[in-house]
């Protein structure tokens, strides 16, 4: 299985499992107009995050259409995530002053960090990764966003200490969940 | 019987049914344009590889034939500099995205691609432009029988325009955009697909290149291929 659109390999996801189960009830409502495509398609996106695999054959289902069709219509236009975002959303600025100083090599260095490429998400959902173009502060480029923060004049360095940074703050948030359980076990 | 209308291709004259395209009127009168998107009877031919160009006495510049009802007393030029010169730069264009290994693909001599670059005596790698592959992987397996070489194909749309009119519930599409569109076997993992698309071969028996093939065969050829050079070697 390698659509390109959606990740090559596939594993259960229970998340997704939920999502499906949600989008599986809202089918029903929708038009059958073929004209009404694309919004129904932006309602599922704007509702769950994502177009999931299975949530493109059951809206083709409903209208009717081959899957591939509605696989189309959606990789035609950039709005379509295929992927859920992650917890830490990482948008790489390729936009004109961005590219000229580098931006697809900030991509690139994202791309083997993490281990997926633009458009995918980490199978743990902590990163996803995405191209956008300009985000109207050139002057600092090559520019990256990691959620809503700013990251200007990225290196490589710099992408090993966006990843790692997360990773710092993760790892402390186990640790103090950890010592909270221990006080509370001593405590009791 | 039909009406007949007569008209002169390149100097010949030629009679045909009315309602015959330019460009069927002379394949079937043996008088080759390059052509990858048309197909006999198509209603609304896409006309987007641009080969398959003429010059028509009275109308300005030249068009695709295989948008172009034959018409009674016509006189139209199939080898004008003009019509060479854009039918080169269509063919260098698509082949500055293309990418294929002729010496081990299925369609190996009996390719439109290859045919093409003959007639127009251009290679199949241009040096004029940048070489773009498209960002894909080589071959895509999404179809339980049909294997599909991204970077072999034209997207002449052949193969989707065939698999519409199969009425098959599975249908083949494009996906994605600009230089990675793609054909989407989206979907066919649905049951029955399979042993449809085994009946049916439409899509593999149309495609003008290589680019579709059923991944049984396509095993059974590679092994051929390579037998073939191994036996070379030794002899
Ligand atoms: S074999 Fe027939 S039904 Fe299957 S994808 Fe090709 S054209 Fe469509
Ligand atoms: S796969 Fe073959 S028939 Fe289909 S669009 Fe590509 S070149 Fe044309
Ligand atoms: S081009 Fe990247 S911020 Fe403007
Ligand atoms: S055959 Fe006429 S444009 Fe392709």
């Amino acid at each position: 299985m390698n659509d390109t659109a959606y990740a090559a390999e596939r594993q259960p996801d229970p998340e997704e499992e939920q999502v499906l189960a949600v989008i599986e009830t809202e089918i029903p409502a929708l038009p059958r107009d073929e004209h009404q495509l694309i919004p129904s398609l932006q309602g599922i996106q704007n509702r769950h995050g994502y177009l999931p695999r299975g949530g493109l054959v059951m809206v083709a289902r409903h209208f009717g259409l081959p899957a591939s069709k509605v696989y189309g219509v959606a990789t035609f236009y950039n709005q379509f995530r295929f992927n859920p975002p992650g917890r830490h959303p990482i948008k790489v600025c390729l936009g004109t002053a961005c590219h000229v100083r580098g931006g697809d090599i900030v991509l690139e260095n994202f791309e083997r960090k993490l281990g997926i490429v633009e458009g995918e998400t980490t199978a743990d959902r902590e990163f996803s990764l995405e191209r956008v173009a300009c985000v109207g502060c050139c002057a600092l480029a090559p520019v990256v966003l990691v959620g809503e923060k700013v990251e200007a004049h990225v290196t490589p360095s710099k992408v090993e200490g966006v990843v790692t940074q997360v990773e710092i703050e993760n790892e402390m948030a186990v640790r103090a969940a950890e010592r909270e359980e221990q006080c509370h076990g001593k405590t009791d | 019987m039909r009406n007949k209308v007569t008209m002169t291709v390149d100097g010949l004259e030629i009679s045909v049914p009315a309602g015959t395209t330019v460009l069927d009127a002379c394949l079937d009168n043996g008088i080759y344009i390059p052509n990858l998107c048309h197909l006999d009877g198509m209603e609304h031919p896409p006309a987007s590889c641009r080969l398959c160009l003429v010059e028509v006495d009275g109308m300005r510049g030249p068009v695709t034939s295989c948008t172009l009802a034959a018409v009674d007393g016509m006189v139209v030029h199939t080898n004008t500099d003009e019509v060479r010169e854009l039918q080169k730069l269509a063919f260098r264009m698509l082949v500055s995205c293309n990418q294929g290994n002729c010496r081990v693909c299925m369609a190996n001599k009996r390719c439109d691609l290859q045919q093409i670059a003959k007639f127009l005596h251009l290679p199949l790698r241009t040096k004029q432009m940048r070489h773009i592959p498209k960002d894909v992987p080589e071959v895509l397996t999404d179809h339980p029988c049909i294997v599909y070489e991204p970077n072999k194909c034209v997207l002449c749309g052949r193969c989707v325009y065939v698999c519409e009119r199969r009425g098959n519930p599975f249908s083949l599409s494009f996906a994605n955009r600009g230089f990675n569109t793609i054909v989407t076997f989206f979907g066919s993992e649905a049951e029955g697909v399979e042993d449809a698309c085994r009946d049916c071969r439409a899509c593999v028996d149309i495609c003008p290149v290589g680019a579709l093939s059923f991944a049984d065969e396509r095993e059974r050829h590679l092994r051929l291929v390579e037998a073939g050079k191994g036996r070379r070697k030794a002899g």
